[in-house]
């Protein structure tokens, strides 16, 4: 009976730590949600373009570890002022669906820009942390819990606070709630609209960066890195599109519910449920309460 | 324009005459390489009509679905096991089977669209397209117990003739997309197209004016994924000539998207301009690497390219005509016309003030 509570409970904090993976990803589409109200498709492919630039400044030219993590930081930076310029500034005026189609597109250049730059052979990251239980816990509490999990949770915590500061307490995070609440009267009384949209694209691309290079020293940096930030999608369509600590939740909720539904349901179906299992219970969520957890409710005016 | 036969005008007759004349007697008389039947052609159709599918679920009712290749596996897999297990249907009966099932699965999966949109809506349709698949990977019957993954198709045989060779096979697509095509353009048109239209330009308004949304929208999602499944038969049957769940993954859904988007939303012949598009254009593109580089650029490296430049292009679009490919051929057609118009009227002055 202890033995097998201890394994519930093994899978459980598994499952909740592989969560905050995926809300690291969310955490990238919340930012940008909050501040345009943009569904940003592209977030995967920004996951995929930031950690596969990572690996090719260290690996291609031998550019230590921390210089390599700024310049893609930079990139990243570049990316959205790009994005800004090209894609979304024209689109300013068009309906949310016709710029949700473009960031589709923009994850295409992204994913084909990155492979076209450095290949597409799956490359490893090691971040100098082991994917392996720790020691220490699996002597003392009988639980198996790898040390990057734990290093993913630790470093979703410290961006979510860091996050949740900045929109709090600082001027910026004013101006960015503002100009997520309208646009139009944001700019008209002097928020620099411009300066706000780079400001949280280039944050995105950096939560994007950090998401992937704790996926890429998991799952090797690789393409599939795409298909797993979707599940990102199912995570926020929980946690709600505008909330911070929703994506948080929500990726919490997701990940432990697909490891203790593969552990104890997938066998009877052959395994694997945990591809779709999100995906249906994102639907459950829509079914009873289409704004998430923490969402605001969607109105839509006649 | 006065209709001529039916509740068609003297342009579709026309119009249908010409493609009827290019495609059955043209083609098959001109071309004559395996090649151009067995990776253009019959592809072209097959996604031609998945894209038609998508059309009407997104360009017609302006729901966002992302699971055609969902609905197209569906379709592929039920055909597959209704001509092992029930031979008496013949190709026809179980090609319309394996529609309606697929359409079945598209009303379970259209049902979220009555409670959400946008991209609520995608990620309810992307359950679809991952249950689906993984259903048919992990029940052994849906695949006769086939252990090596890949299961060949069985050959098509209509009333008791066989159709193999790549020419049969061509005139197969040919004459279900024509059929499915003509259809999808009066329901358009008529007063289901109606409904569709006046729910996606604005739901509310159309329910208040007596349009039920339930009954259009899971009509739409049904039609649509009916489409997808006999697009994703054929195209199992006849291009793949085999069946895998992998051929139907994620990826051919958001090429479906992107044949809809570029073709261009809510019109029919967008999906046959779409189609072409996305699939010569890797032609093309690998067609420059061979012959001006000599292969000197990596296959990769091309595919890449290939990425990049249909989403810069889905971009562009969006940007500039959100309405796709076909309303710039009808921007062209327009102004063709109007030359046209004018320089006649021109000759008319001319020779009028000659007159005088």
């Amino acid at each position: 009976m202890v033995d097998e509570l201890l394994f519930f409970m093994e899978v459980l904090v598994g499952g909740l730590l592989a969560g905050t993976m995926y809300s690291l990803v969310a955490l990238g589409f919340v930012l940008i949600f909050k501040a345009s109200a943009t569904f940003n498709f592209s977030q995967g492919a920004m996951v995929f373009f930031s950690v596969l630039a990572f690996c090719g400044f260290m690996q291609d030219f031998n550019i230590p570890f921390v210089l390599a993590f700024i310049l893609a930081a930079l990139l990243m930076v570049v990316v959205g002022l790009c994005t800004e310029r090209l894609v979304l500034r024209p689109l300013m005026n068009a309906s949310e669906d016709t710029v949700l189609m473009a960031t589709i597109g923009l994850g295409y250049v992204l994913e084909g820009l990155a492979q076209a730059a450095w290949g597409v052979e799956v490359r490893r990251l090691d971040l100098g942390i082991g994917d392996f239980p720790v020691p220490w816990i699996a002597d003392n509490l009988k639980l198996f819990i790898s040390a990057l999990d734990i290093t993913a949770g630790l470093v979703a915590a410290l961006m979510i606070i860091g996050l949740f500061l900045l929109f709090k307490y600082t001027k910026i995070g004013l101006g960015l709630r503002a100009v997520a609440d309208d646009a139009g009267a944001a700019s008209s009384i002097g928020i620099p609209l411009k300066h706000i949209m780079l400001l949280v694209w280039s944050a995105a691309g950096v939560v994007a960066l950090v998401a992937g290079c704790m996926w890429g020293a998991r799952a090797g940096v690789q393409f599939a890195l795409v298909d797993l930030a979707l599940k990102a999608l199912p995570v926020l369509i929980i946690g709600g599109f505008s909330s911070i600590p929703g994506a948080i939740i929500g990726g919490l909720i997701i990940g432990a519910v697909e490891k203790v539904l593969e552990v104890y349901i997938g066998p009877f179906f052959g395994g694997a449920i945990e591809g779709w299992a999100p995906y249906v219970l994102a639907i459950f969520f829509l079914l009873y309460r289409p704004e998430g957890l923490f969402g605001e409710k969607i109105i839509r005016r006649v | 324009m006065k209709p001529v036969f039916m509740t068609y005008t003297k342009k579709d007759l026309i119009n249908l005459a010409v493609c009827m004349f290019l495609s059955v007697l043209i083609i098959p008389s001109f071309i004559t390489t395996e090649y151009w039947y067995t990776s253009i052609l019959i592809p072209w159709l097959c996604l031609a009509l998945a894209t038609i599918g998508q059309q009407i679920v997104m360009g017609y009712t302006g729901q966002l679905a992302l699971g055609a290749a969902g609905f197209m596996a569906a379709g592929a897999f039920a055909m597959f096991n209704l001509i092992l297990r029930v031979p008496d249907l013949g190709f026809v009966g179980s090609l319309i089977v394996s529609g309606l099932i697929a359409a079945a699965f598209g009303i379970l999966f259209g049902l979220p669209s009555l409670k959400v949109r946008g991209i609520y809506l995608m990620v309810a349709t992307l359950a679809s397209q991952f249950f689906i698949i993984w259903m048919i990977d992990k029940f052994g019957w849906f695949k006769n117990y086939d252990s090596s993954g890949i299961i060949t198709a069985q050959d098509i045989v209509i009333l008791g003739k066989p159709f193999t060779t790549p020419l049969a096979m061509y005139f197969v697509c040919l004459a279900v997309t024509t059929v499915l095509t003509l259809l999808a353009m009066n329901m358009a048109r008529g007063s289901t197209g109606r409904n569709w239209m006046a729910v996606r330009d604005m739901d509310i308004a159309a329910e208040s004016m007596g349009v039920s949304l339930l009954r259009t929208k899971v009509q739409a999602f049904a039609i649509s994924a009916f489409y997808c499944g006999v697009a994703g038969a054929l195209f199992a049957f006849c291009y793949l000539k085999s069946l895998e769940p992998v051929a139907f993954d994620i990826k051919l859904s958001f090429k479906i998207l992107f044949m809809c988007i570029l073709g261009g939303l809510g019109t029919i012949n967008g999906a046959f301009i779409g189609a072409a598009f996305i699939l010569l254009f890797p032609v093309l593109l690998n067609a420059i690497g061979n012959n001006v580089f000599h292969g000197a650029i990596d296959a990769t490296i091309i595919s890449s390219i290939e990425q990049v430049i249909f989403g810069g292009l889905m971009i562009v679009f969006m940007i500039y005509e959100p309405l796709g490919m076909a309303k710039l051929w009808e921007n062209l057609k327009q102004k063709l016309s109007l030359k046209l118009q004018s320089s006649n009227v021109k000759n008319l002055k001319s020779s009028l003030s000659k007159k005088s």
